[in-house]
């Protein structure tokens, strides 16, 4: 599996190559247009904050009182059955509703079961292969008032959930 | 949505924690929860402004119209109905582009802006067209050449190789991206 982790591994440093490569060729002022795009982050990271201080404060809550462990040992037969770990159960089920929530999920396992591990890589997959679908359709449609969406949530979760299934079984074959 | 399921998670662990004896483990994690949140907020600081800064060196350059003008295929396969709406065609190009640079601030003003203009021609205003289905259902499906979002996060909770499972990202999402893609063409036709 050395070719899978050399094109993970190379893709950032190369796009970034390429970028800059760009920007000299084109004689632009790379630096202080980086700067320019750097200090807009700043904004992103502040808004960013309350969304995640929130959302640990309930998941902590979840984790310590220990219902997280009681649903899950639940719905465990079902998902056992489709061999899907049972920890990655309430990140698929709140990945199209809550982006920061979900979020919050997935670092919460990837803290418990290690960043590196089965489970983490699996995690970490869903959460780069889906988007928060409800969010998404609510902000496009309400921009130019459509009340009618006719089928697009059904086709969008059906995207999620392939996509959700394919992360947990392509991170199993790779691995 | 979270204002639902916010206070549900709260009031239920709360509730939950009497009965099973577990009220002091969550007693002290509230505070814990509180400055896990700072410490990642500091580190999402360094690699969200980095990227940040990355990308505005891409959107300067003409490295933006090129990618515009690859995905020319693409916009004519997905979108049949624009054929005359060369404005809409290069808006929803432009957006596509900026999902698929994860360029998140820049994608979504672009994408209103297409949806607008497409609502230009749409003859039942309160109803999506084919083309706009297609055009949302492209922008839940997270189609992105870096998941620059969890490279950060898995760096920042001292991964190995944060980007090693960039390869599966991609298949995961060319997957989901094909099944949503292929619901919508069917469903278009009946519904």
């Amino acid at each position: 599996m050395n070719i899978v982790n050399f094109i993970s591994v190379s893709a950032i440093p190369i796009i970034i190559i390429i970028i800059i490569l760009y920007g000299i060729k084109e004689k632009k002022k790379v630096f202080e247009i980086f700067l320019k795009g750097a200090k807009d982050g700043i904004q992103i990271v502040v808004e960013l904050f309350p969304t995640l201080l929130g959302i640990f404060l309930a998941i902590g809550l979840l984790r310590n009182s220990g219902i997280l462990d009681f649903i899950i040992e639940l719905i465990k037969p079902i998902t056992e059955y489709f061999k899907i770990p049972s920890a990655i159960l309430p990140l698929a089920i709140l990945r199209p509703i809550s982006g920061s929530a979900s979020m919050g999920i997935a670092i919460d396992i990837m803290k418990q079961y290690g960043v590196d591990s089965m489970i983490g890589k699996i995690a970490s997959t869903i959460m780069g292969s889906t988007e928060t679908t409800f969010y998404t359709i609510a902000i496009y449609t309400a921009s130019v008032k459509i009340k009618k969406i006719r089928f697009v949530l059904l086709a969008a979760l059906l995207a999620d959930l392939a996509g959700i299934i394919t992360s947990v079984v392509i991170c199993q074959v790779l691995s | 949505m979270l204002n639902i399921i916010w206070p549900i998670f709260i009031i239920s662990s709360i509730v939950y924690a009497f009965f099973s004896g577990n009220i002091e483990k969550i007693s002290n994690g509230i505070f814990e929860s509180a400055e896990s949140a700072v410490q990642l907020s500091i580190t999402f600081f360094g690699t969200i402004c980095l990227w940040n800064g990355i990308i505005e060196i891409a959107k300067e350059t003409s490295l933006m119209s090129k990618l515009t003008k690859a995905f020319q295929p693409f916009i004519k396969f997905l979108f049949p109905e624009l054929k005359q709406n060369k404005q809409a065609k290069e808006e929803i190009s432009m957006n596509i582009v900026a999902n698929f640079l994860g360029l998140g601030n820049a994608a979504t003003p672009l994408g209103l802006k297409a949806m607008k203009t497409m609502q230009k021609e749409n003859n039942q205003k309160d109803t999506l067209t084919n083309s706009m289905v297609m055009f949302i259902l492209l922008n839940t499906a997270s189609i992105q050449l870096i998941p620059t979002n969890v490279i950060a996060i898995r760096n920042s909770l001292g991964s190995i190789q944060p980007n090693a499972m960039i390869l599966q990202v991609w298949i995961s999402t060319i997957v989901a991206a094909t099944v949503g893609i292929t619901a919508t063409k069917i469903l278009m036709k009946r519904f």
